[in-house]
């Protein structure tokens, strides 16, 4: 599903190099739940960027179910993360203006999908993180839980390929973290990939694998009995 | 072919999301906000309307009177070489079979001087109290159905059919109307209702009248006359027959004034006499003047088009700034620039079309009736509001795509900064 050869990212502060990810490869099946760990400033979430096309690296490549993502235009990236991609971050980035409905119907029109059936699938994808009674509420109205189950809703409304989650639940108590790690293993027991960044041990091994990197580089990447 | 189509739909699907997000923008921006900015294209759509309007308006109320008092929608005066219409008789009847016949006046004109203290002596040296006037005869019936001349008397009344010893003045001749006191410019002092004056014509024919009344209506051709009856004029003049000077048509309200001169050439007039609508007739002056404070209404509305053009670059970049990570979001999860863009500029369409709608309600239901009803006083003409429906709508154009391009330009700037860097706030 996913492939990753030699991935640098170097930033630039005046004559200084830093690599925040450096000669990072490895590949990820369908289907197949995977953690990326380490200590802070360790990459993690620079490493996330860059699968996820949200970001440029510097050198290296990324293959999306086959597709080599990095020589792409901007317009074929914004396509991929649209059709194949989708995101969860760590301050749930739903937008202020819209209802949590509409928040996830934004994709599904760009899809080019009706505003009907954006509604109704919509509709549905809240249903399943617990939100179906809030779907007219604004952001602003709902918990930071909530607030996340709308983004988990958002990101899985458009049937991506792969679910990108950083550190999904650092802003959350532990009550709402657990809610939103049980829809994480209930999407993958139903054959979703996921690649989430975690600093909380106990969340990393409830996933299939774990990759841990330090100073940018990876340097441990175990499978989860 | 399927490119093309693909184009299409790409491009229809970027429309529907923009016009989506931009549609709850607007639901859910602060209603002050919203009508701050509205009210400011307000402003900017009446500056590029009425400013211009009324600027045009000040020589088009003088246009206008002199249509309706004075030269009609068509004008018959004499060829450049003669002096009067020939044929008058002739001329009047056939005019008044034209289509939209509606009146007629018939006028003998002339240069004459007019002197009120002519019976005192005066100083070797020492002018008389006189001044130039032009001359003007008219019959007070049809002159009255056609310009309705006696509503412009200030003092006393206006000349009877029977008043052959009594004069109308225009209110340039006298010096209470006209106080300027410069060497060369002469004015009548001391007369009032009821004085007499000597009105000399070519320098040899005199006659006394009394001053019946004094008329003010900002159209030259009376306010610069001394006005009698049409046989004292003929007398003074030395006509012994009824060829007039001029000869003004006025046709009903939607008639083609170019019909009924056509009918008057193949009627054989253009024989006898020069045949000019009033447009062709009007004074070339005057239409370097309409042209002069049409350029100008022009270029103060112009300031006005940029000031809502760097005002709406304002209020849109500063909304993209403030929504820099909502932006970065939106293309973070796929939503084409386009289509962010085109959700700006529709924000952008509804203020000027709202600033424009509110705009053309204020000018045509509010303030071109408001001018209609009360001109603005200039000394040369009654002011009015000018606004066309197909200019307004024109001048409503230009400020939408002035917006469009204003509304465009700063979302895409935003747009085009790197999206993770908009997403975390970088």
């Amino acid at each position: 599903m996913i492939e990753v050869k030699n991935l640098y990212k170097t930033f630039k502060s005046g004559d200084v190099e830093i690599h925040a990810v450096e000669d990072v490869s490895f590949s990820v099946p369908s289907g197949q739940f995977v953690s990326i760990t380490g200590k802070s400033g360790s990459g993690k979430s620079t490493l996330l960027y860059q699968l996820g096309l949200l970001d440029m690296p510097t050198g290296g490549q990324v293959f999306i179910d086959g597709v080599e993502s990095v020589g792409l235009d901007e317009n074929n990236r914004t396509l991929m993360r649209l059709n194949a991609l989708g995101y969860i971050f760590q301050d749930y980035a739903i937008l202020p203006t819209l209802t949590a409905i509409e928040n996830v119907m934004v994709p599904l029109l760009m899809q080019g999908m009706s505003e009907n059936d954006a509604r109704e699938k919509s509709a549905l994808a809240l249903a399943r993180v617990g939100l179906g009674d809030r779907i007219n509420n604004l952001p602003s109205e709902l918990s930071g839980g909530q607030q996340q189950r709308v983004s988990i809703a958002r990101a899985i409304g458009h049937n991506p390929k792969v679910l990108f989650a950083d550190e999904p639940t650092a802003n959350l108590d532990s009550d709402t973290s657990h809610t939103v790690l049980d829809t994480f293993l209930e999407l993958n027991r139903e054959g979703q990939t996921i690649i989430m960044v975690t600093h909380e041990p106990e969340y990393a091994a409830l996933t299939h694998r774990i990759i841990t990197l330090g100073d940018g580089k990876l340097i441990n990447d175990q499978l989860n009995s | 072919m399927d490119k093309q189509k693909s184009r299409w739909s790409t491009l229809q699907t970027d429309i529907r999301v923009g016009m989506f997000l931009a549609k709850r923008e607007l639901k859910r921006a602060s209603r002050y906000t919203t009508g701050l900015i509205i009210f400011v294209m307000l402003l900017t759509f009446l500056n590029l309307v009425v400013v211009g309007g009324i600027l045009i308006g000040l020589i088009e109320g003088s246009v206008e009177a002199d249509r309706k008092y004075s030269s009609g929608d068509i004008l018959v005066s004499p060829f450049l070489n003669k002096s009067y219409i020939e044929h008058t008789p002739e001329v009047v009847a056939t005019a008044k079979t034209v289509p939209g016949f509606h009146a007629i006046a018939v006028r003998y004109t002339g240069s004459a001087r007019v002197e009120s203290n002519y019976r005192s002596t005066v100083k070797p040296g020492t002018l008389r109290d006189g001044a130039g006037a032009s001359l003007l005869g008219i019959d007070p019936g049809t002159e009255s159905n056609f310009s309705g001349i006696e509503q412009f008397v200030v003092e006393g009344s206006f000349i009877g059919p029977t008043d052959t010893d009594s004069v109308v003045v225009g209110k340039n001749l006298l010096y209470k109307y006209v106080p300027i006191e410069a060497p060369g410019f002469q004015t009548l002092k001391d007369v009032a209702i009821g004085s007499k004056i000597k009105v000399t014509v070519g320098g040899e024919t005199s006659k006394e009248y009394y001053v019946k009344g004094v008329i003010s209506s900002k159209v030259d051709t009376f306010d610069s006359s001394v006005i009698m009856v049409d046989s004292e004029a003929r007398a003074l003049v030395g006509r012994r027959d009824f060829n007039a000077n001029q000869v003004a048509i006025q046709l009903k309200e939607g008639t083609d004034p170019n019909v009924a001169k056509a009918m008057l050439l193949d009627a054989g007039i253009g024989d006898y006499a020069r045949i000019q609508t009033h447009e062709e007739a009007m004074p070339k002056f005057l239409k370097d003047i309409q042209a002069t404070f049409a350029i100008l209404g022009n270029a103060i509305s112009s300031i006005g088009l940029v000031v809502a053009a760097i005002t709406i670059f304002i209020v849109i970049f500063v909304n993209a700034i403030t929504r820099r990570r909502f932006i970065g979001i939106l293309k973070g999860i796929g939503i084409s620039p386009r289509a962010i863009a085109v959700s700006y500029i529709i924000q952008s369409i509804f203020y000027a079309l709202a600033g424009s709608a509110i705009g053309i309600a204020v000018v045509f239901g509010l303030l071109k009736p408001f001018f209609v009803a009360n001109p603005i006083d200039f000394p040369f003409s009654d002011g009015i509001l000018v606004a066309t429906i197909p200019g307004t709508l024109l001048r409503t154009g230009i400020l939408l795509i002035a917006t469009i391009v204003a509304g465009y330009i700063p979302a895409r700037i935003v747009i085009k900064q790197n999206t993770l860097s908009a997403i975390l706030g970088r």
